[in-house]
């Protein structure tokens, strides 16, 4: 018992955060979104509660046209697990989900207008897990086939987190193809990483579902899931274990792990550390004593009585700080004049060197 | 590499007149109300008054008196050094210690070792959001009211009062039907009531949090006192601490979250009694335990007491006047050196990333920083509580600001060689039949202009 309360106060935190990401979409990706909602049904089981789970889906899975089944997503095949499920609270979905909003969440950097649910509000003892999956390559990972993030850019978010305590134990976990690159860049404390594959290997898919017509999961999301089953939020199985989910034999690719930056010994960190939320807890013993029989209270510092407006929206574009502010630099991009204008030379020239009779081999 | 110095700065004098008066009372708290307006009661400093070994104002045993403002009475027992260290010691009680203040700095060591066993009392914060939540499992058995508004009104609003130096509050309330605590209580035939073991707790409180909701615009830190009131089938509830005995205040705190009060309903006279039941909460008895409840969670507990200490219960408004220094001091460190590490931050951002833009409100938002942080550390220096912690906490408000501006994300500013990395590839397979044929143009251009002074 003196054992299990020990281990309890040894990771310090005392709240968890999970950031859930799936950065594909369109139909053929079905098994990136099934893999994100299943994890994100296993950390809702395990206790984190919606307010400090931030969701990135694409989202159209479920109301897809495709869909044989509509407002279902199913991760096993013979469709016994509706992971869309009633309850399911995507925070930034379809075309919000970009790299730029993904590294906004990261650091805070987010404009005044967004709401709380879309916010991070991690402090220093917040344990952060970080599930992506999607489409991926060596250093890089695919954001809905327009944009890609590099591990470079990743490292530095993190970096950013960690310089403004952001976080008090981070894991991240990779589901891509050659996910082991992505956490090669890491340079800041406390944190763990996991990936399904190592560079220069393929992650696989599980299985496909003949009646809906694709694949469902993704291998290494498959077996941890079937690992995280059997978590329950006052289970005691650590890293160690998680390490060991998915072999090559049953994976045919080589998950990888990084844990050269955490500070604890993975034997003792429990599943439930991130996965969970399993809340440190002190009995009460002192009290005060109240006098009962005060009347209503003068404040010492009474509240002055606004005049009240009218009420009026809120600006949402600070309108003030526009007009002074100093126009933004922006990126430079050459003129489209610029590209005809560069055909017309190359044209002219060919033409003037090769002689005109050449013409007619073109036209 | 920053570090943090403190000193006490003592100053002796003789009492006066008034003084003497005020001491002749009966008892030490009588003493301690009217010695409280002839004293010169700025935060962050302490009065304190030496009595003879034999007086009769502390009672027998106690050697020390600390009151509910800023003064102490200590009783002059043994020598001159003793006594000397032990004004000392009352003064680390009743202001900051060397360990309080590293304490209040351990998150912030930039290193990064982390002990676990670091504060885990609410971080200094702008503002804080209170919400204060009954939860009825059982409405067909139990109707209950609170009063929460009169009760707010009654006692929370004066020690909230206390604390609006220290941060905004904003209270709100909630009643919640059908929630269920996520573990079921054994039943006990001995004292023939259901009880909570200490280790099931840290699981009660995940299927309830999911409900609880906050504002949606405020981004402060929420506190969260439940009140719940166990099912007719599990009444009566006690809460169990480790050794198996039951606990007073029947009543849980969870570090940064909140707390949770289990009350109790009366069985009903006549086991014939109508349902549902009518439960009229007594508030004063559940504010007793959130409040002290609030205390812990800021970090005020009167446990770690030196002996033949008396402390004054400082009655409705919560906490005492020293109490709240100790907050301050300990906020302040904490804010100095949380502007310090953003502004070193952002100047190492803004350093590796050559062609940022930084808009001119970002720029004047550091300057502020940078200046409010200067005259809170100038402030502390000198022992001016008030002053300092204001202006640190200008500081904290303007280095927030500063650091999360949207406009400052790393991404958007590419450096040039990347620019060069991206347009190269475009221009150059074009530019090579270009280049030659300007080649060849130029070239067959001399030899006609060649060519004829040759014909001659």
């Amino acid at each position: 018992f003196q054992d299990q309360a020990e281990q309890f106060f040894r990771s310090g935190h005392t709240n968890n955060w999970a950031v859930l990401v799936c950065t594909s979409r369109f139909w053929f990706n079905y098994r990136h979104v099934a893999n994100t909602l299943s994890v994100y049904r296993s950390v809702k089981r395990l206790g984190i509660p919606d307010s400090h789970i931030v969701l990135m889906l694409a989202d159209d899975m479920a109301c897809n046209p495709r869909n044989p089944k509509p407002a279902t997503v199913f991760s096993h095949k013979n469709m016994e697990l509706n992971v869309y499920g009633d309850d399911v609270e995507v925070d930034y979905r379809s075309y919000e989900v970009t790299v730029e909003n993904f590294l906004r969440v990261l650091t805070g950097r987010i404009p005044p207008s967004t709401p709380r649910s879309k916010r991070l509000l991690s402090d220093d003892r917040s344990n952060i897990l970080i599930y992506m999956t999607g489409h991926g390559g060596n250093g890089f990972l695919k954001f809905q086939d327009s944009e890609e993030i590099t591990n470079v850019e990743l490292a530095d978010a993190f970096e950013q987190m960690w310089q403004k305590r952001r976080y008090n134990e981070l894991l991240f976990i990779i589901d891509t193809c050659q996910g082991a690159s992505m956490y090669e860049r890491f340079y800041s404390p406390n944190i763990m990483a996991l990936a399904s594959s190592q560079v220069g290997e393929d992650s696989l898919s599980h299985q496909p579902d003949l009646g809906i017509g694709v694949h469902l999961m993704d291998r290494y999301t498959f077996y941890v899931l079937e690992f995280l089953e059997e978590i329950h939020p006052a289970s005691q199985t650590n890293m160690n274990d998680l390490f060991q989910v998915c072999p090559k034999s049953l994976c045919v690719s080589t998950p990888g792990h990084r844990t050269d930056l955490f500070r604890r010994d993975p034997q003792n960190v429990l599943i439930t550390d991130f996965f969970g939320s399993v809340r440190k807890v002190e009995i009460t013993t002192e009290t005060i004593s109240l006098d009962r029989d005060v009347a209503g209270f003068e404040s010492k510092f009474p509240e002055e009585e606004l005049a009240t407006e009218p009420l009026k929206y809120a600006e949402q574009l600070p309108v003030a700080q526009i007009i002074h502010q100093k126009p933004k630099q922006k990126d430079w991009h050459p003129p489209g004049g610029f590209i005809l204008g560069l055909w017309a030379l190359i044209i002219m020239v060919f033409f003037k060197t090769y002689g005109i009779k050449h013409m007619k081999h073109v036209f | 590499r920053a570090s943090v110095t403190s000193r006490y700065e003592m100053l002796y004098r003789s009492t006066t007149a008034q003084e003497e008066a005020a001491l002749a009372a009966a008892t030490a708290r009588e003493a301690d109300a009217a010695l409280h307006p002839l004293q010169d009661a700025t935060l962050g400093s302490l009065t304190m008054y030496v009595v003879s070994e034999t007086s009769s104002l502390l009672p027998q045993g106690i050697n020390v008196y600390v009151g509910k403002h800023r003064s102490a009475l200590v009783r002059a027992v043994g020598s001159l050094a003793a006594l000397q260290a032990r004004l000392r010691e009352v003064t680390q009680v009743m202001s900051f210690t060397a360990s309080s203040i590293a304490a209040a700095l351990s998150d912030r060591v930039p290193d990064g070792q982390l002990s676990p066993d670091a504060r885990r009392y609410l971080k200094s914060s702008l503002g804080y959001e209170i919400t204060f939540s009954l939860l009825n499992p059982d409405p067909k058995s139990h109707t209950v009211d609170w009063d929460i508004e009169g009760a707010v009104n009654r006692y929370v609003k004066p020690v909230l009062d206390k604390l609006s130096l220290v941060a905004n509050f904003s209270v709100d309330s909630q009643i919640l039907y059908y929630a269920v605590l996520g573990v079921t209580p054994r039943y006990d035939k001995e004292s023939s009531s259901f009880l909570l073991s200490a280790h099931s707790l840290p699981h009660v409180i995940n299927p309830v949090e999911a409900r609880l909701g906050s504002s949606a615009a405020s981004l402060y830190p929420v506190l969260n006192f439940l009140l719940y009131v166990p099912e007719r089938s599990h009444s009566p509830l006690y809460i169990q601490d480790k050794d198996g005995a039951p606990v007073s205040t029947n009543a849980f705190h969870s570090p940064r979250w909140g707390g949770i009060m289990v009350y109790n309903v009366e069985a009903p006279a006549s086991p014939q009694a109508s349902l549902p039941l009518h439960v009229d909460v007594d508030m004063a008895q559940v504010m007793e335990v959130f409040l002290a409840q609030l205390r812990l969670l800021f970090g005020l507990s009167r446990e770690e007491v030196p002996p033949k200490f008396l402390l004054d219960s400082p009655g409705n408004e919560g906490l005492a006047d020293w109490e709240l220094d100790h907050l301050l001091w300990a906020h302040t460190v904490e804010n100095v050196a949380t502007v310090s590490t953003t502004l070193t931050s952002l100047a190492q951002l803004l350093d590796k990333i050559g062609n940022i833009v930084i808009k001119d409100d970002v720029a004047s938002e550091v300057y502020r920083a940078v200046a409010s942080v200067q005259s809170a550390v100038a402030k502390l220096s000198l022992g001016h509580l008030q002053s300092a912690f204001q202006a640190s906490k200008e500081a904290v408000t303007s280095s927030e600001r500063a650091f999360f501006d949207p406009s400052l994300l790393h991404l958007l500013y590419f450096p040039d060689d990347q620019k060069f990395a991206i347009y190269i590839p475009l221009f150059l397979p074009m530019a090579v039949p270009i280049l030659l044929s300007l080649a060849k143009i130029v070239r067959e251009t001399r030899q006609r202009k060649k060519e004829p002074t040759k014909m001659d």
